[in-house]
């Protein structure tokens, strides 16, 4: 089992001539011949999804981006399952997407995000899968003159049954990628499978062990330049002017390039030259109008949403005013969470090849589809003269897949260099500085408690930013972003509330500060978790009543949202007494088509530090394709969610983001990292995503257990704002 | 130019005294296993070993290696990926994107080369590398494992 590791540039004409047979519903225009997106010898592909070498070696193509979420290795068991091939012999490629825009979308979808890598393409990925299988099997009936009735198939040998007989995928390929697809295509039953489902290793893991694996920041080419660039740091300022002779003489510099009016790149032999020139260079800047802003006016922004007569409207049932009105005992409440960076480990970086009849892009993208479109709008030329190669990512979390600026930017400096392939790299600096934040929310809680402390109605009233109406304006409905309600919709397969309150208002005053916001994994699941779940435990601690219990008693129509919250509560030992000086917390939510729950359990010391001694967190995704694999983006969630919860925030001052480095911004490392008992529970008969749910109850699982240790409330992330030293 | 012996091969390279060591790997010298993540000594994805200490060379410029000072990279760490790191890293699929692996493996391999058998709290503060993806739980049993294996071997 190997990921190819060949330089990722296939040849074109090879790939066109690669087209496929097989459609599944998609149409392909041309037939057959050959595959060849490694350069090795050539074998046909016998659908689009499968490539048989006659070394037996099977090809798994793979549309959708691995990024670390380990979407690649279940993808290809899925294909895998339903072909019956060896798994040992499984290799997976690319299909770059140009291919795709030739080849009519016959590999779908290629965005990597919203934890939709498996759950999205399940479906057609297996019947790509099944239908290889099938056609391997026709052609082996057709040889032997049997009826493909009488064959079967295991580890990639297909026999026929009455004579005997065998032979192989790869001595039947050839033959295979000349019949007709089949119409109707049956997938196993998932009891039934032996490789999806399975704790199997990951495909990917030798090449990062030894510094192999290529990534966007190690790519090579004949003739490459390196480029640097810093943008303006205010959003929607311009470069006023620069001295770029000042700078032309330096080691190594080849051209210093305006990139749009808002950035000046440097061009250089090495890119530590690119930079040490750019730091050097003088740039003066227009900062614009929002140099005026700071967290504190985006604060009162927001505030001011909080009372604000306008809101779109998320989630309603009853009459949440006469609730409040006719309440023994109201709670309020109001919360609030800062700008987040992604700091994927690899800063964000792309190369471009630009001449006046083609523009070839290599970059680390969530969404090479989009990629593609950002660099044939930049390159002033059409999609079918464009082609990007899709580069294993060093990291992702939302923040390479919607807007691909950083493309644009490589393509607009290739653009000014005809034929010269030039790589840009962000510096952490200008990554920490220019990204696409978690959106900045504040949200006010308010209930209406009757005499029995029964949850009778609830207003939340969220305020703050929209990611869609900065990044996909066109996915707003009626003016409302509807992601805004993660985790709070009133029902659905996606991302419902997981209560029954009978006088419910969830609404969302829309405040959109300058500083771009983006999908930050987890998205708007993270703080709505937060603001509900902490405030569910207030109310639980505000009417004496445990915080398990006060949930269980709205939950009875939730049935999965329940049981992940009582095998948290069961595995953390609930009803049992924590060790000496321990506290839990718990919560749960459902987002990304999963539920899920955790539960922590802290200390803090006198001093007033947090230290978390165990995590619980359980997953019901419907359908599990890796455990193991699914374990590991559990325990990496709570790193992601802890850092933004403990530490992390971006602030802002004069326009422009304050933190520039991980000095500045810092993040979970080892020594806070707590043990993560992941709890896998899928329940069947659904799909839902991994990569991002379990992120949203870090947070409150440990606020409120800091909550139980300590008797305050932390209500305004990070944490490490809030003074917790015993008083 | 200056001379630097990295994995047992002398180089000679063509960079400004103050160029980093890790650009220097990187860029003149074309070995991209050591990465880029913060530039500050922050983050430990551009860890490498100098006479078998783990250093970040994002801040030591090219001018303070000294003369016969050994500089080893995770693509000389072990032939074959055969260091035990590696092959506890390999058994328990510890990487996500992988990109500081490098790095937290070059970390782990001096660390247990300085302290065979760590304990779980020496691990805990000596590594402090990054990894946004959040491996730490299976960083820490690798090491675990490869220190194991280093006794019984």
């Amino acid at each position: 089992m190997s990921v190819d590791q060949k330089a990722p540039r296939p040849s074109r004409r090879a790939m066109l001539a690669g087209a496929g047979l097989f459609t599944l519903g998609f149409h392909i225009p041309f037939k057959a011949t050959a595959a060849t997106l490694d350069g090795a010898p050539q074998a046909p592909e016998v659908n689009a999804w499968v490539v048989v070498k006659p070394d037996e070696t099977v090809v798994i193509r793979i549309a959708r981006s691995e990024m670390g979420q380990g979407t690649l290795t279940g993808l290809a068991q899925l294909v895998a399952e339903e072909l019956g091939c060896d798994w040992a012999r499984v290799t997976t490629e690319y299909p770059s997407p140009g291919q795709n825009l030739a080849r009519k979308r016959v590999w779908g979808d290629y965005s990597t995000g919203g934890s939709r890598g498996v759950r999205d393409s399940h479906e057609y990925v297996r019947k790509g899968g099944a239908a290889a299988r099938m056609m391997l099997v026709a052609a082996a009936a057709k040889g032997w003159g049997v009826p493909e009735a009488e064959c079967r198939v295991e580890r990639g040998v297909i026999t026929h049954g009455p004579s005997g007989r065998s032979t192989t995928f790869g001595a039947v390929s050839a033959e295979a990628a000349k019949i007709a697809p089949p119409q109707d295509v049956a997938l196993k039953d998932p009891k039934d499978w032996t490789i999806a489902g399975k704790p199997l290793k990951r495909l990917d893991t030798l090449p990062k062990l030894d510094g192999s694996q290529v990534y966007g920041l190690d790519l090579k080419l004949p003739g490459l330049l390196n480029a640097a660039i810093r943008d303006c740091p205010v959003t929607g300022g311009t470069v006023k002017s620069f001295d770029a002779a000042a700078v032309s003489a330096m080691p190594g510099v080849k051209r210093v390039i305006p990139v749009g009016d808002s950035a000046v790149a440097v061009v250089a032999d090495t890119f530590w030259r690119a930079k040490t020139a750019l730091d050097a260079l003088a740039i003066v800047w227009d900062e614009g109008p929002n140099a005026a802003v700071s967290s504190e006016t985006i604060a009162a922004t927001l505030r001011e949403g909080l009372d604000a007569d306008q809101a779109f409207v998320g989630n309603k049932a009853g009459d949440v005013a006469g609730a409040l009105k006719g309440a023994a005992k109201v709670v309020e409440a109001v919360y609030g969470v800062p700008f987040q960076n992604h700091a994927t480990m690899e800063p964000m970086n792309a190369t471009a090849l630009w001449t006046p009849e083609r523009c070839e892009v290599w970059t680390p993208t969530q969404n090479g589809e989009a990629a593609l479109a950002a660099t044939a709008d930049a390159a002033g030329l059409p999609a079918t003269s464009c082609e990007v190669y899709k580069i294993h990512l060093g990291g992702g979390f939302g923040r390479r897949g919607a807007t691909h600026d950083w493309v644009r930017q490589a393509v607009l400096i290739a653009k000014e260099m005809p034929g010269t392939p030039v790589k840009l790299i962000w510096t952490r600096e200008e990554d920490m500085t220019h990204g696409r934040y978690h959106p900045v929310t504040q949200c006010r809680m308010r209930a209406a408690l009757d005499a029995d402390g029964t949850l009778t109605g609830l207003h939340m009233r969220i305020s703050g930013q929209s990611i869609l109406a900065a990044i996909a304006p066109q996915r707003m409905v009626e003016g409302r972003d509807p992601v805004t309600f993660q985790g709070l919709n009133p029902g659905g397969p996606e991302a419902a509330i997981g209560y029954t309150i009978p006088n419910l208002l969830i609404d969302h005053a829309m405040r959109n500060p300058h500083i771009l916001p983006g999908f930050w994994r987890g998205v708007n699941l993270n703080p709505n978790a937060i603001y509900l779940e902490c405030f569910m435990d207030e109310l639980a601690h505000a009417t004496g009543q445990d915080p398990l219990a006060f949930r269980l008693k709205l939950m009875d129509k939730h049935p999965k949202h329940r049981a992940v919250l009582q095998a948290v509560a069961e595995r953390i030992g609930w009803d049992s007494k924590p060790p000496e000086g321990v506290f839990r917390g718990i919560c749960q939510t459902m987002g990304f088509g999963s539920y899920v729950a955790g539960a922590a359990e802290v200390s803090v010391s006198d001093q007033g530090e947090v230290k978390i001694h165990r995590i619980v967190a359980a997953t019901d995704p419907g359908h599990a394709v890796n455990p193991q694999q699914i374990d590991a983006q559990v325990a990496g969630s709570f790193v992601y969610g802890l850092s933004a919860a403990l530490y992390g925030a971006c602030t802002v001052k004069d326009g422009r983001i304050e933190q520039t480095n991980f000095d500045s911004y810092p993040v979970m490392k080892m020594d806070a990292m707590p043990a993560v008992e992941a709890i896998l529970m899928p329940s069947g008969g659904f799909w839902g995503g991994v990569g991002e749910p379990t992120i949203a109850v870090a947070a409150p699982a440990v606020l409120n257990a800091v909550f139980a240790a300590t008797g305050k409330r932390v209500r305004h992330l990070p944490l490490r704002d809030t003074d917790l030293r015993r008083a | 130019m200056a001379r630097l012996t990295v994995n047992g091969v002398v180089r000679e390279v063509d960079a400004e005294p103050d160029t980093p060591l890790l650009w220097v790997i990187r860029e003149q010298i074309g070995l991209t296993g050591t990465k880029y993540g913060c530039g500050i000594a922050q983050c430990g994805a551009c860890t490498v070993h100098i006479d078998g200490a783990a250093v970040r060379s994002c801040s030591m410029p090219l001018s303070a290696v000294e003369p016969g000072q050994k500089i080893v990279t995770i693509e000389g760490l072990a032939p074959g990926a055969a260091h035990p790191v590696q092959q506890a890293w390999a058994e328990l699929d510890v990487p996500q994107c992988g990109f500081c692996q490098p790095g937290m493996i070059m970390a782990s391999a001096a660390l247990l080369a300085q302290t065979p058998h760590p304990s779980e709290e020496q691990i805990r503060q000596e590594i402090t590398n990054i990894c946004r993806c959040g491996t730490y739980n299976r960083v820490l049993a690798g090491i675990k494992l490869a220190a194991e294996r280093g006794q019984s071997g």
